[in-house]
């Protein structure tokens, strides 16, 4: 691999996060390595149960350990290794230079508190901003987001806010410290098209503002194509298949990233009758299959595949798959 | 193309309220949602009729008064020429259905999004897909086992399962046995409610492949409710676009998303993330201002008109009638009849 380009602002190496239940393990991650680099979007794609939202939440150290825990992997935020970092250096970092919003806003947001109260207590932690400047500074943001008349709402609880409000509440929040680093767990699954719309604008206006970079996580193939530089493709725990937006797209190498493409029914190709669906079902992290974990679910599987690991096959220096396939057609 | 003269589904004006939680210790001031209010559709034999729009836009209440789930408060439903929404009692001070209505069920039938909800997760397989057989005294002893396994292998699940318990399924499989469920009697209307939009990228197609081979091979009669208009143009020969309790737009599959002319349609149209980053990128993208306006205080005029980009004078006094623009088209908006507004960003590039 390349060595990290001088303005990576995160580096993830060989992250495994597994979960001991009962008498389990559940490798949710199973060895993944990705970099972000300033003001770029990467996005962390696959189904439920992949890996992507855990890769995430073990970045910020947000899992209880245990049952989670880590048999290898760094985290690298500037140098530091954050998975070996001591709790305090952590609630340095969080909410100031890595910041995460989530699909629910209500997840990080208080029900009990005024949006005044939980915004400037993120300035007044970090920044030790006076209250006044932190409230102006609550304010500023609110509007940025797109929030009408942020002087009087920034006053109101969540609950008086709609769904749309919400997540834009949320995004202040977590842009207010101007983060480098921002986790975005499908941000806008839960909410209408035409107002998933309007965030993800606004989420690439402020990035361009504040050249943040942005972990994207989501299921949504289209977003992707719209909104991230990179992609990485994950399935069972593991990143199958990485390139830019525009390799992947245009040339998918893994035979589970072809079968999600072709998968979709789509408003811009006319109708076809029978979708390509990909048969059969995602496999149970706690008893991976042998070999590749596609295999089972694969048109191209060979001995070979229910056999071995694949290797990571690197059709350029930005595009890789981890597929014997995709070896063979190098 | 030409129809038979009677469709199997005719709705018209259909209008459901709810009311609200009355405010105050007296209810004073009692106020109520007006979910449905006043669409009108008919769904010919073997057809699928697709409705979309986006949360709050009663295309699920819709779904639930065609199929008498919940009890319309104006308007009519035919079924098959059946003035159904008569067909309730009052007993016991509330609204029931009178045995017609009971019957009806054999040939009309749902299918819910959340396959884990709306299945029973103490009974095996076997007992929920026998139960309807059972309550219709359809069949018994071995004939009822053998129709149930029968079912399974419909929808594509193993036979062997049969007395499994539905936490032993997957989200895909469970939404299976949903369908099954709905075909035990063998109905003749399905009206599935986001039966996709719980499951996985991957399994969707799954289902969306086995709703079109059942329909050819059952010959069924479809309503397919869905925020995710790819999804609904695969599957529906026509769709209508629902906005705050009403039909905004409503033409055949194919012409609505080549060449919409509501302005919310188009905007709709436009959202819709493509999974191709060039065309994704070169677009030109409508992004509506604001938010959906509160179903229980919705706008005068046009329920469109607080985020329409084209709003005049008019739109924000009179509710534009659904009026037909062309044969199988019909939009309500009041710039419609006056020079097309611009083609679709989508339909730039086909």
């Amino acid at each position: 691999m390349l060595p990290p380009a001088p303005d990576t602002v995160l580096e993830v190496r060989d992250l495994r996060t597994f979960f001991r239940t009962d008498g389990h393990v559940v490798k949710a991650v199973d060895g993944v390595s990705f970099t972000v680099r300033r003001g770029e979007t990467l996005g962390l794609v696959g189904e439920s149960g992949s890996g992507k939202s855990v890769a995430c939440l073990s970045a910020l150290r947000l899992l209880p350990a245990p049952p989670a825990f880590h048999p290898s992997g760094r985290i690298l935020y500037r140098g530091h290794d954050l998975l070996a970092a001591p709790e305090r250096e952590l609630e340095r970092l969080r909410g100031d230079r890595l910041a995460m919003i989530f699909q629910d806003p209500m997840t990080s947001l208080n029900p009990y508190l005024s949006v005044a109260r939980q915004l400037t207590e993120v300035l007044e932690v970090h920044k030790a901003a006076s209250p006044a400047a932190a409230r102006r500074a609550a304010i500023a943001m609110l509007e940025r987001v797109g929030i009408p008349d942020a002087g009087r709402r920034i006053d109101q609880h969540p609950h008086q806010f709609s769904g749309g409000m919400r997540q834009r509440v949320m995004i202040a929040m977590a842009l207010l410290c101007e983060p480098e680093v921002l986790f975005a767990d499908e941000p806008t699954t839960a909410l209408d098209v035409t107002i998933q719309a309007q965030i993800l604008e606004l989420i690439a206006e402020l990035q361009a503002a504040l050249g943040t970079a942005v972990v994207l996580v989501t299921h949504d193939l289209g977003v992707v194509a719209g909104t991230t530089d990179r992609v990485a493709v994950m399935y069972a725990g593991r990143i199958v298949e990485e390139g830019t937006t525009a390799e992947v797209f245009a040339n998918p190498l893994h035979p589970y990233t072809r079968g999600l493409l072709a998968s979709l029914p789509r408003i811009d190709a006319p109708p076809r009758g029978r979708l390509d669906a990909i048969p059969g079902l995602p496999p149970d992290l706690g008893h991976l299959p042998s070999g590749c974990p596609f295999h089972p679910r694969c048109g191209l599987a060979t001995d070979r595949c229910r056999r071995d690991r694949p290797p990571v096959a690197a059709v350029s220096p930005t595009h890789r798959a981890e597929c014997f396939e995709a070896e063979a057609a190098r | 193309m030409t129809q038979p003269a009677r469709p199997l589904l005719d709705v018209r004006d259909l209008a459901v309220t709810f009311p609200l939680p009355a405010r105050g210790l007296f209810g004073r001031g009692r106020e109520a949602v007006q979910a449905v209010a006043g669409v009108s559709f008919s769904v010919h034999r073997g057809q699928t009729l697709g409705l979309v729009g986006e949360s709050g836009c009663g295309k699920s209440t819709t779904g639930r008064a065609v199929l008498q789930l919940l009890k319309p408060t104006a308007g009519s439903v035919a079924f098959d020429g059946l003035p159904i929404h008569e067909w309730w009692v009052r007993r016991g001070g509330r609204w029931a259905w009178d045995s017609r209505l009971h019957d009806l069920r054999r040939r009309m039938q749902m299918v819910f999004q959340d396959p884990f909800a709306s299945l029973n997760p103490r009974m095996t397989v076997e007992a929920i897909l026998a139960e309807p057989l059972r309550n219709f005294g359809l069949a018994a002893g071995r004939d009822r086992r053998e129709r149930v396994q029968r079912l399974m292998e419909t929808v594509g699940l193993d036979p062997r399962f049969i007395r499994r318990y539905p936490h032993e399924f997957s989200g895909g499989q469970r939404q299976r046995i949903g369908i099954a469920r709905a075909l035990a009697l063998g109905p003749e209307l399905l009206v599935a409610d986001e039966p996709i939009s719980a499951l996985d990228v991957s399994i969707q197609a799954q289902i969306l492949n086995l709703l079109g081979r059942l329909r050819e091979e059952l010959g069924l009669t479809m309503i397919f409710i869905a925020h995710d208009l790819a999804a609904v143009r695969h599957v529906s020969d026509r769709i209508a676009v629902m906005y705050l309790g009403r039909i905004v737009e409503e033409a055949d599959a194919r012409q609505l998303v080549a060449a919409p002319r509501h302005p919310y349609t188009q905007a709709l149209i436009s959202a819709v993330p493509l999974p191709d980053p060039v065309r994704e990128r070169s677009r030109d993208r409508i992004v509506l201002a604001g938010e959906l306006p509160s179903p229980v205080n919705p706008p005068s005029g046009c329920p469109f008109h607080t985020r329409c980009p084209l709003r005049e004078e008019r739109c924000i006094r009179e509710v534009p009638p659904l009026v037909a623009i062309a044969p199988g088209h019909a939009v309500a908006c009041h710039l419609v009849e006056s020079p097309p507004l611009p083609a679709s960003p989508v339909s730039r590039h086909s």
